[in-house]
């Protein structure tokens, strides 16, 4: 007789658990990790590094992950700011998971770390699958990419607890329609915060640092409609093939 | 593409269930994939068949059971289909208080372990091939 079994498992439980446990150890000692996902060439780094010097400035411990298939680039510019920073080389991957950030926090993150940013391989689709343990999780896009990036990604969009807009300072010469995005955003993302910034002229600045250290704390954070779940997980079916 | 690691996840999570010494070979395993889970099933079957070669898996069929996409709104008490990209505001009061029901599903709902290997010594012989497939 072939034997049929009713598994019921989730397929990400393994990086689902991981996250969860990175996050509950980081939380015991004050930690907060800070997410953000953006396509290739938006300009995470380019904010990121003002948010980290400007934390440096303000004395707020922070420290930062880039993540890249390849090079070592980004990592040399976040370094700028002073601030901890470590290069992971993803050899390929096209995403961060759990288990990885654990493997590169543990032994090099100082204890006194308040925020960590991890700056996640630049990527819309894949990373958005995955939870590496954050308690905020921001999508970029810049003003280049058109309104509609949100209804094409709409998961990392749409599991956004922040959504900032990049490059602002050319967002007339690219005639970026905002309140078309904002209504795209919206649509796959009610509720969700939008922040302008732009790393040249300054807008905006900042904004990530604060709402960052709201999370840390303790302050509540946006819950996007596509991460609420209405049923319970593990709801029995009943099959009949 | 991010379908090699799911591949990787799902080969992981059965084997893990064919328990230690689980040699006996899977036939198929059955896949729910929400609408709204961000998973393209072409991508993901070519790549489990790379991920399953050598493993107790290999040969193994994948199928899937596509979930829609569905939001409610509780305020409202109503329910609509997301599509996709998802609506997620809700239709009737343009609010933002509404949770999925269903389209994030991404999970293992069924396998079928191959026929186990027959005794040697069978105290009678079976007319009928003992391999029941349905």
């Amino acid at each position: 007789m072939c034997r049929v079994e009713d598994l019921q498992r989730a397929v990400l439980a393994k990086n689902d658990r991981g996250a969860e446990a990175l996050r509950t150890e980081l939380a015991a000692r004050g930690t907060v990790i800070v997410n953000l996902l953006s396509s290739p060439g938006s300009g995470k780094t380019a904010l990121l590094e003002a948010e980290l010097t400007l934390a440096r400035r303000r004395g707020v411990p922070v420290a930062a992950i880039t993540a890249d298939l390849a090079t070592e680039n980004d990592a040399t510019r976040l370094a700028r700011s002073g601030v901890p920073v470590k290069q992971v080389l993803t050899d390929g991957l096209c995403h961060l998971e759990a288990d990885m950030l654990r493997s590169h926090v543990e032994g090099w993150l100082p204890d006194d770390t308040r925020l960590l940013f991890v700056e996640n391989v630049g990527n819309l689709v894949c990373p958005a699958s995955y939870d590496l343990g954050e308690s905020l999780r921001v999508a970029l896009a810049s003003v280049t990419e058109g309104e509609d990036k949100p209804l094409k990604y709409p998961s990392a969009f749409g599991l956004a607890q922040l959504v900032i807009v990049t490059k602002t300072d050319i967002a007339e010469a690219v005639e970026f329609d905002e309140a078309a995005f904002l209504g795209n955003v919206r649509q796959v993302n009610p509720g969700v915060e939008v922040i302008r910034t732009s790393a040249r002229t300054g807008e905006g600045t900042g904004g990530l640092l604060e709402r960052a250290m709201a999370v840390q704390a303790g302050a509540a954070v946006h819950r996007p409609v596509m991460a609420r779940q209405a049923v319970a997980h593990g709801h029995s079916h009943s099959h009949s093939h | 593409m991010h379908e090699m690691s799911i591949a990787m996840a799902v080969v992981g999570q059965v084997e893990e269930a064919a328990g230690p010494g689980g040699v006996r070979a899977v036939e198929s395993v059955r896949l729910q994939v929400g609408e709204l889970a961000g998973v393209v099933p072409d991508a993901l079957r070519f790549c489990f068949e790379l991920v399953c070669a050598g493993t107790v898996l290999d040969g193994a069929e994948l199928s899937f059971d596509p979930v829609p996409g569905r939001a409610r709104c509780e305020p409202c008490a109503r329910e609509w289909d997301t599509g996709m990209p998802p609506h997620l505001c809700c239709p009737e009061c343009d609010g933002a208080a509404a949770e999925l029901v269903s389209g994030r599903e991404l999970r293992i709902t069924e396998v079928r372990w191959a026929p186990e290997p027959q005794p040697e010594s069978q105290p009678e012989p079976q007319p009928q091939p003992a391999v029941d497939r349905e």
